[in-house]
Formats: C-alpha cells, sequence, structure tokens
C-alpha cells in the first residue's frame, strides 16, 4: 500500500475512532484487574475467564431465557460479582498467608479450570450474541463510521473510572481498602474486617469483567469458553503500562495499547499478523524501562 | 477370613471371564479433529458425519471374523502444536488403524509425518491445502485441493462478477487460507490479464476479533470483490466489520464458511457472501448420497452441512478399503485406499492415482441468502 493512500484525513480519523473504540474496550477491562492488584498485590490470571463467564451468563439471559436485556446484562454483572466472590473464597483466601507465589500459581490454576469448566458445560462451538438494536447500530459522522456501543464503552469507562475513584479516595470502606493495601496485619488491628474488604474488591473487580465481557462480546458478537485469555493477557499489559495498581493508569493504558494496535494495523499493513507480538514486546520494554508503569508510584520495600 | 477372600477373588476372577469371553474383535478409528478452540464447529461438523456413519455400519468384515469399529476421537484444540501431540497419542496410545481429519489443513499438516512415521494411514476429510497429502503417501483425503478452489473462486469473480480488482485478506496462521489466497489470486490475474489486479492484501491471525484497522485501508480502494478464506467466526466478523464502515464490496470465501457459525454471528452482513464448497444436499451424485441425506436429517433433525458429507465418506472409505485390503494390518489398509477407484462416497465418486492421494472432484458455489448456504452452482473440474 502506497504511503499517500494512508494519509488520507477521512481515513486517518476514522483510524483513530477505531483505536478510541478498542481502546476504552481495553481499559474498561483493565480498571478491575488493577483495581485487585492495588488492594491485594494479586495478579488475578483468572480475571480474563470471569469476563469470559458474564458473557455467557448475559448470553443465556437473553437468548435462553429471553430476558430483556438489561434485566438479563443486570442478572449477568450481579452473577459474576458472586462468583469472583466465591472464586476468591475458594482459591485465594485459604492461601492468603502463604508466598505470594503460591496465589499466583492458585490464580492460573482457577483460570484454567474455569475455561474448561467453560468447555463442558457451554460446549466448544462458538455461540453468537444477539443482536441489541440500541447497541448494535451503525452511526456516521462524515465519513467517519461508529458502532453505536462503541460510545458507551467509553462512557461506561469514564463513569467507572470516576466512581471507583470516589469510592477509594472518598469513603470509609475505600480508606479499609486503602488500610489493607498498605497493611493487612496493622488494617486487622485496627478493627478492619480484612476478609469484607477483600471480598468486596474481588466482588467489584468481578462486576467490571463482566460489564467488559457484556460490552466486548456485543462489538465482536461471539462466544467462546477461551475467549477471555487474549482480552485477559492485554488487559494485563494495558494494567502495566499504565502503573499496575493505579486505576487512572489502567484507563490510560488501554486507549495507549488500542491505539498502537490500531496504528501498527493501520501503517505497516504487512505486520499485521503480529499484532499481538507488538502488545508483548510492548509490555517487556515497560517493565526493562519503567517497571511502575506510567502513572505507577516507585515503590521501596521495606526489609 | 482366608476363605472369605478366596472366595471373593474366585468370583472376581469368574467376573472377568465372560467379559474376555465376549469381547469382540475391534478395529479403531482415530478421529482427528478441532473440538476445543477456533476451529470447533469444523469439527464438530465431521465428527458429525462419522459418527453418523458409525451409527448405519457399526462393523467391518474382514475374511469370517466381524471386528467392530471403535472411535478414538482426539481433540486437536485448533493448535498446531496440540495437533501434532493429539496425533502421536492416536497412534501411541489408542493404537489406531486409521485416522479421519482434520478440519483445518495446518493441523493435518502438523500431524502428517507422525502418521507417515508410524505407518497408520490417514484420511484427511476437508483439508484441501495440497501440502498435506504432498511428499505423504500415508494421508490421503476424500475432497478436492486448493489450487481447484481458487480458480474455481476467481473464474466466479471475473466471469459472474466482472470484477477487475480484488483485495485478499488472510489469515496468516492458517496455510489454509495462505495457500487459498495464493491459488486465487495466481488465477484471478491471469483471467484479467492483470498483474496489478490484487489491490491490496491484508493480514490477521486466527482468534483476532478487531479488523477495523485493515479494513479502513481498503475503503477507499477501488476494489470489486474481496477473497477472505479463513476460519467462519473471524471471516464473519470481518465482514460484519466491513459493512459497519461502509464497505459494500462482495466478499467472496472457502468451504471453511460452510458453517452455521458463519451466519449466526455475521448475521444481517453476511448475507451475500459467496463461497464455495464440497457438495449440495439437493444434487445427489451417487446411490450414498441419498441416503446420507435422508439418515443425517434423521439422526440430527436438520440439514447436513458440505463438510458432515466428507466425515460420512472418509469412515466409508476406511471401511471399503479394510474389507479390499482383507486385513486390519494399517500398511495393507493404506496400499487397499492408495487403490480405491471409483468409490461411491456420498460426495462424489473417489479415484486416487498412483501419483496422487488426492481425487478430483467438483466444486460448488453457495450464496447466503435468508440466512441459509443456497445452491447457486456446481463446477466441474
Amino acid at each position: 500500500m502506497r504511503h499517500k493512500d494512508i494519509m488520507d484525513l477521512s481515513t486517518f480519523l476514522q483510524q483513530l475512532t477505531n483505536a478510541a473504540s478498542l481502546g476504552s474496550l481495553y481499559s474498561l477491562i483493565a480498571i478491575g484487574y488493577t483495581m485487585v492488584y492495588g488492594i491485594l498485590r494479586l495478579i488475578n490470571f483468572a480475571h480474563g475467564d470471569v469476563f469470559m463467564l458474564g458473557a455467557y451468563v448475559a448470553f443465556y439471559g437473553v437468548a435462553s431465557f429471553a430476558l430483556p436485556w438489561w434485566i438479563a446484562f443486570i442478572v449477568a454483572i450481579g452473577l459474576t460479582g458472586l462468583f469472583g466472590i466465591l472464586l476468591e473464597r475458594i482459591a485465594y483466601r485459604p492461601l492468603r498467608d502463604s508466598p505470594r507465589i503460591s496465589l499466583m500459581i492458585s490464580a492460573i490454576g482457577a483460570s484454567f479450570l474455569i475455561e474448561n469448566l467453560g468447555v463442558v458445560i457451554f460446549g466448544g462451538r462458538p455461540k453468537s450474541f444477539p443482536s441489541i438494536p440500541l447497541f448494535d447500530t451503525v452511526l456516521n459522522f462524515g465519513s467517519v463510521s461508529v458502532l453505536s456501543v462503541s460510545l458507551f464503552i467509553p462512557a461506561f469507562t469514564l463513569i467507572i473510572l470516576f466512581a471507583l475513584l470516589f469510592i477509594v479516595n472518598r469513603t470509609k470502606t475505600g480508606m479499609a481498602m486503602r488500610a489493607v493495601s498498605t497493611d493487612v496485619e496493622a488494617a486487622r488491628l485496627m478493627a478492619i474486617d480484612v476478609n469484607k474488604v477483600i471480598s468486596f474488591t474481588f466482588g467489584i473487580g468481578s462486576l467490571l469483567a463482566a460489564l467488559g465481557g457484556i460490552m466486548w462480546s456485543m462489538k465482536y458478537p461471539q462466544l467462546n469458553p477461551l475467549m477471555g485469555i487474549m482480552p485477559g493477557l492485554k488487559c494485563f499489559i494495558a494494567a502495566v503500562i499504565g502503573g499496575i495498581g493505579n486505576i487512572a493508569g489502567a484507563v490510560l493504558g488501554g486507549f495507549l495499547l488500542g491505539f498502537i494496535e490500531i496504528m501498527v494495523a493501520a501503517f505497516l499493513p504487512a505486520l499485521t499478523g503480529y499484532r499481538d507480538a507488538f502488545s508483548f514486546v510492548l509490555l517487556i520494554l515497560v517493565l526493562i524501562v519503567k517497571p511502575s508503569g506510567l502513572l505507577g508510584k516507585k515503590q521501596t520495600v521495606k526489609v | 477370613m482366608k476363605r472369605i477372600s478366596f472366595l471373593l477373588a474366585v468370583a472376581v476372577l469368574l467376573c472377568l471371564i465372560p467379559a474376555a469371553a465376549f469381547s469382540q474383535n475391534v478395529v479403531k478409528f482415530g478421529v482427528f479433529e478441532p473440538l476445543t478452540g477456533a476451529n470447533a464447529a469444523g469439527g464438530a461438523e465431521e465428527l458429525d458425519g462419522v459418527r453418523l456413519a458409525q451409527s448405519l455400519y457399526p462393523t467391518v468384515k474382514v475374511g469370517n471374523t466381524e471386528y467392530k469399529i471403535e472411535l478414538a476421537i482426539a481433540d486437536n484444540k485448533s493448535d498446531k502444536v496440540e495437533a501434532a501431540n493429539a496425533g502421536q497419542s492416536l497412534v501411541d496410545r489408542d493404537k489406531v488403524q486409521v485416522v479421519l481429519g482434520s478440519w483445518g489443513s495446518g493441523l493435518s499438516m502438523a500431524a502428517g509425518p507422525i502418521f507417515r512415521d508410524a505407518k497408520v494411514p490417514a484420511i484427511g476429510l476437508s483439508c484441501t491445502n495440497p501440502l498435506v497429502t504432498k511428499g505423504n503417501p500415508y494421508y490421503f483425503r476424500v475432497c478436492f485441493i486448493d489450487p481447484f478452489q481458487g480458480t474455481v473462486m476467481a473464474t466466479y469473480a471475473s466471469t459472474n462478477l466482472k470484477a477487475k480488482k480484488a483485495v485478499l485478506i488472510r489469515e496468516v496462521s492458517n496455510d489454509y487460507s495462505v495457500g487459498l489466497a495464493k491459488f486465487f489470486s495466481d488465477s484471478f490475474v491471469a483471467l484479467t490479464k492483470d498483474k496489478a489486479a490484487i489491490v491490496a492484501t491484508l493480514n490477521y491471525n486466527t482468534g483476532d476479533q478487531d479488523f477495523s484497522a485493515q479494513l479502513t485501508q481498503i475503503k477507499s480502494l477501488k476494489a470489486n470483490v474481496i477473497f477472505a478464506p479463513g476460519n467462519y467466526t473471524e471471516s464473519a466478523l470481518i465482514i460484519k466489520q466491513a459493512r459497519e464502515l461502509g464497505i459494500k464490496t462482495p466478499f467472496l470465501g472457502g468451504d471453511t464458511w460452510e458453517i452455521a457459525e458463519f451466519i449466526s454471528v455475521g448475521k444481517t452482513a453476511v448475507e451475500g457472501a459467496v463461497l464455495s464448497t464440497f457438495f449440495d444436499n439437493d444434487a445427489p451424485l451417487t446411490p450414498n448420497s441419498k441416503i446420507f441425506v435422508a439418515e443425517y436429517q434423521k439422526k440430527y433433525g436438520r440439514m447436513p452441512s458440505g463438510t458432515a458429507v466428507l466425515g460420512y465418506d472418509g469412515y466409508l472409505l476406511a471401511i471399503d478399503a479394510i474389507k479390499r485390503a482383507g486385513s486390519i494390518d494399517t500398511v495393507k489398509i493404506r496400499d487397499a485406499i492408495a487403490a480405491t477407484r471409483k468409490f461411491p462416497g456420498a460426495s462424489g465418486y473417489i479415484t486416487f492415482t498412483a501419483d496422487s492421494n488426492d481425487p478430483v472432484k467438483s466444486a460448488v458455489i453457495k450464496e447466503v441468502k435468508g440466512g441459509k448456504f443456497m445452491f447457486k452452482t456446481t463446477v466441474n473440474p
């Protein structure tokens, strides 16, 4: 492809729109990832699989139980939130005092378990997410086209960003969360119910994963039990780029990753097949150059 | 106490004897298919065909001995590394006499050398890339191959659509897609006598979901047709996203599109998509075709796809070869398969020659209309 074609303004605007729409989706999922890490210092590898569960529950709600879409979505988000709490109770709580690496291995195990349960319960054949007119309409702004769901996603992302920042920084629960994040033992001594705080964090993280899963499957209406793996990894990268544990950083990282992925495909069409590789190279670079991420604070570990 | 345990031991032994006495002679068919992952629906279609054939023909008679046919199903997980593992396990653990599959040429190619080294014959069902059987005397197939399929679609593009310029969209990690795109482009360039007839080639990976960047780049190009052979879900998403971006160019594809999920995922966006495939239910080619269509509907309660019929044919061909070999020795079965001449499969006659393990068969062109794959025309080689 010649350079002249690429520089066309309307094409460029369309690519920017594509980037914003993909990036906001990454941001939405990365927020949940980073929040769990911020409070618990646990990389929840099962986040992508919780994301998948959320999408499937919403799918069955709409397709099998014929619920109106908004009820199905609320039910799916609620059930997935409860599932997240259950997951923490079963897979992470018994290991709370073990070395961090055990917790991480448990997370990987939980991830495989959920994926394979998904294959057994939902089947390997992909399902197609029903089309919901409100979200599945093409809007044209001049020469730029965008699917309506792509306008909802950044809106949700921003609402959630500010809601979470409010909860963490301005409420009593948020204060408890920050306390647990700083020192679990000291928090416990201050009469903070650590288990409750952690359950709450997991619940919120899983709610967000479910919302992300539902938005994802409206944009890419194809469900399969392994659908969470790649988005999970991508959002992990987004969270690390932004500074893992930092909620605003996750949003920034998500947008940046979406932007890079779209621009690689747009400007280097011959390398599109390596698009995922670019994301992972970026992860490695960030870890080498600035491990704390763009907005992350440098942490000094007291010995 | 001692006596009780003695009696128990005798009882256990007695239980074992009838099992051994009644145990039948068994011949094992390995079913080597993607049952999870990106190609899961393709593997499921072929397995349906194989299972139907097994329910109709559960045994095979070799000389005076009746052998019960058992299926050893190995999931290659739509992944080339897993495919090699699954192939190895069919050979080593299940000790199968024949392998059927796999959907996805790349997956078949990953396990090809394993079957060859173990001297176990494999019958590819819908894997159309020429490299599957090339240089591998143990791999056969019951479908046509991609140089033919590419020509069929290039001819359709230039004759029926009067297309002068085309865009290719390839799934770069998939040997089938890359190969078929190349055969299409060679043929299309020759037909249009225009070296620049392919105006752009776009790439994506299996499992990708967002194609907006690639598609935006071709929005301004004046192509008359887009050829996008690839996995059914990715292809459906590509067409959906192309329509969302306002690209109205017709899409053409290959046999991997004829999967129900292509339509359920793509919904109205895939209306008008044209593809080549193996079989049309309303145009029986052999006496077996009618039996297949009728029995398939009876068993599954829906119309079969062009992929399922190949699973059925692969199974039938394997039985036929075992009968002709008069043995369940894998090398003898291979020789019998190689000697197949005018075998009346449900999807047409199958003949292998001394230097080709690929049958010559006609292709069917179908179009998505009203949420269904509708027959358009048959193209003979």
